[in-house]
């Protein structure tokens, strides 16, 4: 086990993680808008190829983020893109990111059997 | 007291009253539960190294993990508490998407479950996947543009 990995991990997560808190504390935007903004701005880094530089220093505080998930749907439409042509830009993104998406959906099973959460 | 005349007055008068949000407190406890997450991320990821599990899938290991965790936890009525002591700690990492397919208490039994809970669980993450998806796809048309050469046209 990398425990330096682990403690790189911890802080990127968290310096993102307080990206977020100032933008709600001393900005107007509504969580919703704010997640939005994570996954575009994922999106856009991870096209330039610039995200992968914070994913090689902090594994998965870089990757469980939502700008990570940004960058797994534009990582994965380019690369299904350079095997499949301009067909990829469209299959190759949600196919990356499918097994988090069909996980959450999966997940929220039990509201079908009448499960309360208060908000 | 002081008479308010105008709505300049009036904002500053509200400014004043409003009590300061602890930004500080807020931006430490988001830290270190945001990071915690991420920490626990890690070590599943390590583990999954360990048994020669390669690296994309690992990634999607971890996400599904950590979904189920808070999925686990808002079936528990804990993710909620976790989340308003911890703001964007637990909003920004996937946690908080997989938290906000969780709608309103009370939509099935007033809407059903197909237009309750089948259409509100994506209230939030909708517009997320919304952008997301199609950011992708504009950088993958763009990425096409400029590296012609490098693919074969269908």
């Amino acid at each position: 086990m990398d425990w330096m990995m682990v403690l790189k991990a911890f802080i990127l997560g968290g310096i993102i993680c307080i990206i977020g808190q100032i933008l709600i504390d001393k900005t107007k935007l509504t969580p919703a808008r704010i997640l939005v903004t994570y996954v575009t701005i994922g999106a856009i880094l991870g096209g330039l190829g610039w995200y992968k530089y914070l994913i090689n220093w902090g594994g998965c505080g870089a990757t469980v983020p939502l700008t990570g998930f940004g960058n797994t749907l534009s990582k994965g439409a380019i690369e299904e893109l350079k095997n499949t042509g301009l067909i990829g830009a469209f299959t190759g993104g949600i196919k990356a990111a499918s097994g988090g998406i069909a996980a959450a959906i999966f997940f929220r099973i039990y509201r079908f059997f009448g499960v309360e959460t208060k908000n | 007291m002081k008479q308010i005349n105008s709505k300049e007055e009036y904002q500053q008068y509200v400014d004043q009253k409003t009590p300061n949000s602890p930004i500080l407190k807020n931006c430490f406890n988001s830290f270190w539960v945001g990071g915690l997450i991420c920490a626990i991320g890690q070590i599943i990821f390590e583990i999954c190294k360990t048994r020669g599990i390669d690296e994309t899938l690992s990634y999607t290991i971890v996400s599904i993990i950590l979904i189920f965790i808070s999925a686990f936890l808002t079936a528990l009525n804990l993710f909620n508490k976790i989340g308003k002591f911890a703001g964007a700690g637990s909003l920004i990492p996937i946690t908080g998407f997989a938290n906000s397919i969780v709608s309103p208490a009370m939509e099935y039994k007033s809407e059903g479950y197909v237009m309750g809970v089948g259409a509100k669980m994506f209230t939030v993450a909708g517009p997320v996947l919304v952008y997301g998806i199609s950011s992708s796809i504009i950088v993958g048309i763009i990425y096409l543009i400029f590296n012609t050469q490098s693919i074969t046209l269908i």
